[in-house]
């Protein structure tokens, strides 16, 4: 199902930060944002993602399709690897639950941690089984808000065929980092969308 | 659903989740209260149902602020709310979670500190009685509460100010309750509407938690 975002304006602390942004995102595509810290990546994905309303403009495509990866994890501390993954994918609803949880295990390399309790695990470890959950929710479009933070190379580079595994078997993707990933798909550098300061014509001054 | 309440159970139970905690603080309430007031069997007697009451529901209140803000903590709230579930069932969930890990040891074991509040034998049956239906509307407004703070730091002095005046009627009716069983009077008056309340927070309140956690986590 394609995604369609169409002149889209977000606020961040009821500010307006991006405003006009228009892209749609293919099955087998990977939308890749770019920006500066603070232009509105995590606001931009939040509000894809239907975490927060939109200013102006719409988004088609994303009802029940979104599995998104925040900076959190979500990870809860005394329950093990494997019951982390168990859970999420039971929410999701997800039909073969053991499959899928097994084979996300897999995915990351996560078969030996997967007893251990998530409080257990490094930052990076932490990391892969929060990227590993966006497997077991069946969801087709994975919204990723940089996901490659305080992974090493070869998990990075592990991440990026997992990604493209998703793409290839008809799903999207939504990222937004700093780095390359070598992932097929489009680059969105935000920059050009900031919205300009605005000069308040009714601001009542008298009001302060 | 089962899976969500299911784990928040887990949790609970595990090192750190807390279980125990209002029960804890329940007993010394409760254990303490004799040594106050002295010993005269008579005073205790005629204190003992709202003391009960008084103790569960502060020992309800002590475990409120962590049903939603470990979750808001570590960032699970916000993939629960892009979850298939409602908002709605989600905080339903967590009030229930609530209710088994906090409200119900403490009905179970109001029996037992009763005698050392010297109750009346017929007060046991109405105490149980009253909490049973008492405290789920302590749970669910608790969450409402919860809901409302979710998002603060150390918000758990806003959300005791905020749920205290709403349990009041609870208080007032769930006391009336164990009082007057325990006094051998006519209990139906006090029981309807604290049962009436019960209900009506647990009709209205999931909904009303539900919108303010969409806005709260904008």
């Amino acid at each position: 199902m394609t995604l369609t975002v169409t002149d889209l304006s977000v606020t961040r602390g009821a500010l307006p930060v991006l405003s006009g942004v228009s892209f749609a995102i293919v099955p087998g595509e990977a939308l890749i944002l770019r920006g500066p810290n603070g232009i509105g990546k995590t606001t931009l994905l939040r509000t894809v993602a239907g975490l927060q309303p939109a200013y102006a403009g719409s988004i088609a495509g994303a009802e029940d399709q979104i599995a998104y990866a925040a900076h959190a994890d979500g990870l809860k501390p005394t329950l093990s690897t494997r019951e982390n993954l168990k859970f999420w994918a039971q929410i999701f609803g997800v039909k073969d639950v053991t499959h899928r949880v097994s084979e996300a295990l897999a995915d990351f390399d996560l078969e030996t941690l997967a007893d251990r309790p998530a409080a257990n695990l490094s930052a990076g470890q932490k990391r892969r089984l929060g990227l590993a959950r966006l497997g077991v929710t069946g969801r087709p479009i994975w919204i990723m808000d940089e996901p490659t933070v305080s992974l090493d190379t070869s998990s990075v580079q592990r991440f990026a065929e997992v990604v493209q595994n998703h793409l290839q078997s008809g799903g999207s993707a939504m990222i937004a980092t700093h780095i390359d990933l070598g992932l097929s798909g489009t680059e969105l550098d935000l920059t050009s969308y900031k919205t300009a300061p605005q000069q308040l014509d009714d601001f009542d001054g008298a009001f302060l | 659903m089962i899976a969500l309440l299911y784990r928040d159970l887990q949790l609970a139970f595990r090192a750190g989740g807390g279980f125990g905690l209002g029960l804890a603080f329940f007993l010394i309430v409760v254990v303490l209260v004799p040594f106050a007031v002295g010993p005269q069997s008579e005073l205790l007697a005629r204190i003992a149902p709202g003391v009960l009451w008084i103790g569960a529901l502060l020992a309800c209140l002590l475990s409120l602020d962590r049903v939603l803000a470990l979750d808001w903590e570590d960032g699970s709230l916000d993939l629960l709310a892009t979850a298939p579930l409602p908002l709605e069932a989600i905080v339903t969930m967590k009030s229930c979670a609530h209710w088994i890990t906090t409200a119900l040891p403490l009905v179970v074991i109001s029996p037992l500190l009763g005698v050392l509040l010297h109750l009346p034998g017929g007060g046991y049956l109405w105490l149980v009685i009253s909490l049973l239906l008492g405290t789920p509307a302590l749970s669910v407004i608790g969450t409402f509460g919860a809901a409302l703070t979710v998002g603060l730091k150390r918000g758990g002095l806003l959300l005791s100010l905020l749920v205290l005046p709403l349990y009041v009627p609870t208080l007032i009716f769930g006391a009336e309750v164990a009082r007057r069983g325990a006094a051998g009077l006519a209990v139906e008056t006090p029981l309807l509407m604290l049962a009436g309340i019960s209900a009506a927070s647990l009709a209205v309140l999931p909904f009303a938690s539900a919108a303010v956690l969409r806005i709260n986590l904008r």
